[in-house]
C-alpha cells in the first residue's frame, strides 16, 4: 500500500535523474537484504541444529526420541529423549490446565466486570508479570515456592487424593514436576489473559448489546456471545501459551529436581527437554552427549515451530472468518 | 460465575505481588554498594564481602551490543515490509518474524553455540548475537506497528513534492516514527537484559574478574542469579536475591516507562 504504490508500475521514471533512483534501490536492497537476512536466519537455525546432532541423528535414528536413557558414562554412553518429552508434555500440560481458567478470568475480568477506573491499572499489572525475567521467577520458585509446596501443599494432596497416582508421595526436595508446573503456569498467565483479553474486547458491541436486549444476564451474554465469538483466538492463544511453557528452560530446570525416568508422581523430579539442555551447560564429556543435547534442541525446536506455525494458522483463519461477517454487517 | 472471575484477577495479581514482595524483601536487605564495585569470590569460606561487579559490567557490554546488532538490522526489516514489499511478501516474512519469535531462547542459545563458539570457544560478542536474534523480531513489530501509525497524507504530500522515496523514508517517515521505535527498543532491551538461556552456551564461562571486553566470555546479571541459585550456600542466595532485585527495579521502571511513552506517541505520531 502506501507508498510502495506510488513508486510500483513504473519501471521508468522520467521527470526523477538517475542519482534519485539510485537512492532508492540502494534503500529497498538494504531494507530487503534485512528482511530477506531474517528469513535466512529462521532457516539456519533449522539447519545448524540438524548439523549440530548429526553425530547422533546417524548413531540413534528416530530410535532417539522414544529411547528413555542418559548414560554418559563412557564406554556405556547410551542416550535418548523418551524422559525429557514426557517431562516437556506432562508439566507444559498441567501447566496450561492450571494457567486456562486463570486466564479467561482475568481477562474477562479486565474486559466486561472491573469498574473502569480498574481496568488500565490492572491491566498493566498482568502485563508487568510477563515482564519478570524467568530466572527470578526460577529463583523465587526455588527458594520460596518450592519449601512452601513440600511441607504445606504435597502433604496435603497426597494425604487427601493419594488414591491418584498423580499425587504420590512428597518431594524430598522441594523441587519436582509439581514445583514446575506451578512456575510454569505462572509464567504462561499473562501471556493467555492479554491474548485473551484483546479477543474479547474484538467482540462486536452490537452482538453483545443485542444478547442483553434480549434479556440475557450478563454472565449469559458472555457463555452465549463471547466465548463463541472469541473461541478460535483463544486456542491459538492456549497453543502459544502451550508452546512457551515448551520452551522455557531457565525457571524449569532451577525447580524441577533432575533425573531421567517416566513416572506418574508429580511431586517426584524431573528434566524437560529445556532443563535437560540448560542443566548440561558447564559442557560435555564426549562429542556424542555434545551431539544429543543438540538432539534435545532440535525435537524442542519441531515441537515450538509446529505449536506456534498452528497458532498463527489458527489468528489467520480466524481473522478472515471475522472479516467476512464484519464485512456482512456494514 | 462472575465471582470466579473476579478471584480469578484477585489471584493474577495476588501471584504477581507474592514474586515481586519476595524479590524486594529478601533483595532490598542485602542490597549495599558492595554488590556493584566488588568482585564475587569463589568458595569463600570468610564474612569479606563480595559482589557481583564482573556481571553488571558483562550485563552492560552484552545487552549494550546485542542492541547494536539489533536495531538497525529491525528498523530496516520493517522500512522494507511496510514501504516496500509487495503485500504476499510482507505477510510471508511476517510470518517468519512470528516464527522467529517463537523459537524458544534455549535453542537460540544451543544454535550460536553450534554456528560460532564449537571450536573457538566463548565470547560476550556471540552471546549478544544470541540476545540480538531474540530483540530482532521484537523490534522489527514494533517498527511496522509504530510505521503503520504515520499518516499516508505525509508520504504523499512529500512524494508530490518530488522528493524520492528513500529520501522520504529516512527524513519524513522515521522521524516522525523515531518515539514509538525508542519505546519498542526500551521494551525490547527489557526483555532481554533479564535472558539467561541464550547466555549459558555462548558467554558463560568466566572468572571473577570484572572484564568490559566483549572478545571474551562475561559475566551476565541473570546468568550469576542462575548459578548462585542452584549454590548451597545462603550467603549466595543472598547476592542473588540483591541482583535480581536490581535487575527487576530496571526491568520494571523500563517497561512502564516504554509503556507510559507509547500511549502518548501514538497519539503524536498519528498527529491526532
Amino acid at each position: 500500500m502506501s507508498a510502495a504504490d506510488v513508486s510500483a508500475g513504473s519501471t521508468r521514471r522520467p521527470f526523477t535523474g538517475r542519482r534519485v533512483r539510485f537512492g532508492d534501490l540502494a534503500l529497498q536492497l538494504l531494507a530487503g537484504a534485512a528482511a530477506l537476512g531474517a528469513t535466512v536466519l529462521v532457516g539456519l537455525i533449522v539447519w545448524k541444529l540438524i548439523d549440530g546432532s548429526r553425530l547422533s541423528l546417524s548413531k540413534y535414528g528416530l530410535g532417539f526420541v522414544t529411547r528413555v536413557a542418559w548414560n554418559p558414562v563412557i564406554g556405556h554412553e547410551l542416550y535418548g529423549a523418551g524422559s525429557f518429552i514426557f517431562g516437556t508434555v506432562i508439566t507444559s500440560f498441567f501447566a496450561l490446565l492450571l494457567a486456562t481458567p486463570l486466564a479467561m478470568g482475568v481477562a474477562l475480568f479486565l474486559t466486561e466486570l472491573a469498574p473502569r477506573v480498574l481496568r488500565a491499572p490492572v491491566t498493566a499489572l498482568v502485563e508487568t508479570l510477563a515482564a519478570v525475567p524467568s530466572v527470578l521467577i526460577g529463583l523465587w520458585g526455588i527458594l520460596v515456592l518450592g519449601p512452601q509446596l513440600r511441607t504445606h501443599v504435597e502433604p496435603w494432596l497426597h494425604s487427601t487424593l493419594g488414591f491418584i497416582p498423580l499425587f504420590g508421595p512428597p518431594s524430598a526436595a522441594g523441587a519436582s514436576i509439581f514445583t514446575a508446573i506451578i512456575v510454569l503456569s505462572i509464567m504462561i498467565l499473562p501471556i493467555v489473559s492479554s491474548i485473551s483479553r484483546e479477543l474479547f474486547l474484538g467482540v462486536p458491541a452490537e452482538l453483545k448489546e443485542g444478547a442483553l436486549a434480549l434479556g440475557t444476564t450478563r454472565w449469559e451474554m458472555v457463555r452465549g456471545v463471547v466465548f463463541p465469538y472469541a473461541r478460535g483466538g483463544v486456542a491459538a492463544a492456549l497453543i502459544l501459551g502451550l508452546g512457551r511453557a515448551m520452551g522455557e528452560a531457565i525457571a524449569v530446570t532451577q525447580v524441577i529436581g533432575g533425573g531421567v525416568f517416566i513416572h506418574w508422581s508429580l511431586f517426584g523430579g524431573g528434566d524437560t527437554l529445556g532443563s535437560k539442555i540448560a542443566a548440561s551447560y558447564q559442557g560435555a564429556s564426549t562429542n556424542l552427549q555434545a551431539s544429543s543435547l543438540i538432539y534435545l534442541g532440535l525435537i524442542l525446536l519441531v515441537l515450538s515451530l509446529v505449536a506456534n506455525i498452528v497458532a498463527q494458522w489458527i489468528v489467520r483463519k480466524v481473522a478472515r472468518k471475522h472479516g467476512v461477517t464484519r464485512g456482512g454487517h456494514a | 460465575m462472575e465471582g470466579l472471575a473476579w478471584l480469578a484477577a484477585a489471584i493474577a495479581i495476588a501471584i504477581l505481588g507474592i514474586v515481586v514482595w519476595s524479590v524486594a524483601r529478601k533483595g532490598w536487605s542485602e542490597l549495599n554498594l558492595d554488590l556493584l564495585t566488588k568482585s564475587p569470590i569463589p568458595f569463600s569460606l570468610t564474612n569479606a564481602p563480595q559482589g557481583l561487579a564482573n556481571a553488571f559490567a558483562g550485563t552492560l557490554v552484552i545487552v549494550g551490543l546485542a542492541t547494536a546488532m539489533a536495531l538497525p538490522v529491525g528498523i530496516l526489516v520493517a522500512v522494507y515490509l511496510n514501504e516496500f514489499a509487495p503485500p504476499s511478501i510482507r505477510t510471508g516474512v511476517g510470518l517468519v518474524l512470528d516464527v522467529l519469535a517463537g523459537v524458544p531462547a534455549i535453542v537460540v542459545g544451543i544454535f550460536v553455540f553450534v554456528l560460532l563458539v564449537t571450536g573457538s570457544g566463548q565470547s560476550g560478542i556471540k552471546g549478544a548475537f544470541a540476545l540480538a536474534i531474540l530483540m530482532l523480531p521484537f523490534v522489527a513489530r514494533t517498527t511496522i506497528e509504530v510505521l503503520a501509525l504515520v499518516p499516508n497524507a505525509l508520504r504523499e504530500a512529500s512524494l508530490g513534492l518530488g522528493i524520492p522515496q528513500w529520501r522520504t523514508t529516512l527524513s519524513i517517515v522515521l522521524p516522525r516514527a523515531i518515539g514509538g521505535i525508542l519505546t519498542g527498543t526500551v521494551l525490547a532491551v527489557a526483555r532481554v537484559a533479564g535472558e539467561t538461556a541464550p547466555l549459558l552456551f555462548t558467554s558463560s564461562l568466566v572468572g571473577t574478574q570484572t572484564s568490559w571486553n566483549p572478545t571474551h566470555a562475561l559475566q551476565t546479571i541473570p546468568v550469576a542469579i542462575f548459578e548462585l541459585s542452584e549454590s548451597p550456600d545462603p550467603k549466595d542466595h543472598a547476592r542473588a536475591w540483591a541482583a535480581g532485585f536490581v535487575l527487576l527495579i530496571f526491568i520494571l521502571f523500563a517497561s512502564l516507562t516504554a509503556r507510559w511513552l507509547a500511549t502518548r506517541n501514538a497519539r503524536k505520531i498519528a498527529g491526532r
